[in-house]
């Protein structure tokens, strides 16, 4: 450790990890996971969220898993829950999709209208 | 850095680790290799959380979901319901004994929801054996703050301002204990941490060190600076292999970062630590003994002053502080000594840790601010006396402290009340009594504590105790004369005022608080020959209900002397002369016939 900037550099860097641990109002995006949610490929798309995330070091955002939201036939569903704004619920997402609602929704806050369910 | 959906803390304190929490997290591991979670969920083994009667408890965030009393199968449903499928397992959740309410998070639980943790602060949330995790809760921040923003008189001026106390037991400024060594002649100047807690049911320094060891590291080398000193050395007790264990993994770890060693920082200034471990003598507790022990020597204390500040190790300046006190002082460089001393009472400020132990329902680890009342702290985090039992007096500072009865309860708990109650603050060991607690009886076990540990250095001590032992072991045993209690009360003064180190001068309290506070129990035991609580067992005479007993002859068949006669299906009668008092037969009565007087 060369000097006090070099550890706040790495604080800030390691302060993402334990972001879990704080409780903070973060951020929420919840994939289903109920038996319809994992069948139809939930799993990849968790997975695929966290890479894109962790990729982009994107902050402030928690990844969390729910059970059956009772819309099987849309699963796989991924939910994005803004502090203070309305739940948006995507459906039948993949994993390529789950990228990209990274990248527009939470990189850019554009929501992708045409992949929501009401 | 890798990204997690979940992490799950599995608390690995000493107390969940005897209760099992390794066959926990192997399975809770091999689940979530088993249903291929690995890249989702992170498994961290943090140091004790406190609620010990629980364990072994995990912690699933980002809820914070707290389950508690865990067997290896649980794991796995845990793995396989929450973990996998989101949902919460009811069924292992904490209840509240009191209503049966059940908490999800530990936020919801009345232990954890009343305290306020800042020598706590990191253990039960960070995994001890990660640096990365300790610098990302703002880990050697302060000491990058003291080095390259502050001198090394404001450092000392900012813990004075404090208020912060040695919580070791005495209550010692600790400021004021850096600025002599700071201002002393000689070099080079020692840093000390001492572990070596050895009171009976104390281990808050334990956990710390256990649970968030750098604390203490980042805090000694603050004090490094403050004073002009580039070495520290930890003194731990051997019984404490854990705690040595990722005490010298946090120093390697410390060294690599550059955060112990040479030129931290980049400005210039060294620090470094280096472990003593002792091999577990109660008096190398005693400051000039645990210096004694560091340089290879016996053991023994020397008299004060030279006070180590001044005369320490190998004879120059030197800072002993504590555990829990240096765990307390990275917080209040970052935070501000205003902000700790906004915290406690007029002459004891910031927090103390507890550890509660004996007979309370909710055992463990609790810190909590200064003034405080026991009331709080025994019922409110407590959960209070299991077994719908009465309170009959809490027993602080270990062999050093004394007894707090019932009708203290609501004395604001610091420094000065508890002196004024006859009792100390301690280290922190709180250990709780119901009325199944004979007062004579502790005192006799504490006092054969002290015989014990005696280094027989000066005679007040080797040989004072020794005698007022034999006193009491004789009033416990039926045999007490007129005048034992002022006998007692005259020597422990003697003892108090004449032994040499605090030990000695120590010993005598819990004789002299429980002949304070129940002076009665002494003299039921003298003069009446009796033991109310019902522990002494000279005193106890057996007897059986002839109403209750059917005559079916287990208690004779158990009695080890052939003391108790009767024809069958018919009440027996125990003959008091053969009798024994072991108390087997009351033991194994089914209808409970049997009962003492």
């Amino acid at each position: 450790m060369k000097s006090l900037a070099e550890l706040d550099k790495l604080r800030e860097k390691l302060q993402e990890e334990m972001r879990l641990r704080e409780g903070k109002e973060d951020v929420k995006v919840v994939v289903t996971m109920g038996t319809c949610g994992i069948a139809s490929g939930a799993r990849e798309v968790l997975t695929a969220i966290l890479e894109e995330i962790s990729k982009r070091g994107l902050k402030g955002v928690t990844v969390t898993q729910t059970g059956c939201a009772g819309l099987c036939h849309c699963e796989p569903l991924v939910e994005v829950e803004r502090p203070g704004r309305d739940k948006v619920t995507y459906g039948h997402v993949d994993e390529k999709k789950a990228r990209e609602i990274v990248v527009s929704h939470l990189v850019n806050g554009q929501i992708i209208k045409e992949w929501t369910i009401k | 850095m890798e990204l997690y959906r979940a992490h799950v803390l599995v608390c690995a304190g000493a107390g969940c680790i005897s209760s099992g929490c390794q066959a926990v997290k192997s399975a809770l591991e091999e689940s979530i290799d088993r249903l291929g979670l690995k890249r989702e969920v992170k498994v961290v083994e943090t140091g004790c959380m406190g609620p010990c009667d629980l364990g072994p408890v995990i912690v699933v965030y980002p809820e914070g979901v707290f389950y508690r009393q865990l067997k290896p199968a649980d794991a796995v449903e845990i793995a396989e319901e929450h973990l996998l499928k989101g949902r919460v397992v009811e069924r292992l959740l904490y209840k509240a004994p009191e209503n049966g309410k059940t908490a999800v998070t530990s936020d919801q639980i009345d232990f954890f929801k009343k305290q306020t943790r800042i020598a706590l602060r990191n253990t039960g949330i960070i995994n001890p054996e990660s640096v990365e995790e300790y610098i990302a809760r703002d880990g050697y921040r302060a000491l990058g703050k003291v080095l390259t923003t502050m001198t090394p008189q404001e450092v000392i001026e900012c813990i004075k301002k404090s208020g912060l106390r040695g919580r070791g037991g005495a209550g010692f400024p600790t400021g004021l204990k850096w600025e002599f060594s700071a201002k002393a002649p000689g070099k080079p100047r020692y840093v000390v941490c001492n572990a070596d807690e050895g009171d009976p049911g104390a281990f808050m320094d334990r956990s710390i060190l256990e649970g968030d060891p750098h604390s203490v590291l980042e805090a000694m080398a603050i004090c490094g600076y403050a004073i002009g000193s580039n070495q520290g050395y930890v003194y731990v007790r051997a019984e404490y292999p854990l705690a040595v264990q990722r005490l010298s993994l946090a120093i390697e770890k410390a060294r690599e970062y550059g955060l112990l060693g040479e030129n931290i920082f980049g400005t210039g200034f060294s620090f470094d630590v280096e472990i003593r471990v002792g091999a577990g003598a109660f008096v190398c507790g005693e400051e000039t003994a645990l210096l004694a022990s560091i340089e290879g020597r016996r053991g023994e204390p020397r008299p004060r002053p030279p006070f180590p500040a001044q005369e320490g190790l190998w004879g120059k300046p030197t800072v002993i502080n504590n555990v829990e006190t240096w765990a307390n002082i990275p917080p209040i460089i970052l935070k501000g000594p205003e902000w700790f001393a906004s915290i406690g009472t007029e002459k004891s400020k910031g927090t103390k840790v507890f550890a509660l132990a004996g007979k309370v329902n909710n055992t463990g680890l609790v810190e909590v601010p200064m003034g405080t009342t026991l009331r709080e702290i025994i019922f409110d985090i407590g959960g209070g006396i299991p077994g719908g039992k009465q309170f009959k007096a809490a027993q602080t500072g270990g062999p050093s402290g004394g007894c707090i009865p019932a009708r203290y309860l609501d004395v604001p708990v610091d420094y000065e009340s508890l002196t004024r109650l006859g009792a100390i603050m301690g280290s922190g060991g709180l250990i709780i009594m119901d009325e199944d607690t004979c007062m004579v009886d502790l005192a006799r076990f504490f006092l054969e504590f002290v015989q014990d540990e005696s280094c027989g250095k000066c005679s007040p001590c080797r040989i004072g105790t020794k005698r007022m032992l034999e006193i009491v072991e004789r009033i416990t045993r039926g045999e007490g004369r007129d005048g034992d209690i002022e006998l007692l009360e005259e020597l422990g003064h003697g003892i108090k005022s004449s032994a040499l180190c605090g030990l000695g001068q120590t010993a005598p309290n819990p004789v002299l608080s429980t002949i304070r506070h129940f002076r009665d129990e002494y003299e039921a035991h003298i003069y009446h020959k009796k033991c109310p609580a019902g522990v002494c067992r000279a005193l106890m005479v057996y007897a059986i209900d002839e109403e209750k007993c059917n005559g079916c002859g287990r208690c004779a068949l158990v009695c080890p002397a052939g003391a108790v006669y009767g024809e069958k299906k018919k009440p027996h009668r125990i003959d008091l002369e053969k009798c024994l008092r072991c108390g087997t037969c009351m033991e194994k009565c089914k209808f409970g016939a049997i009962y003492t007087i």
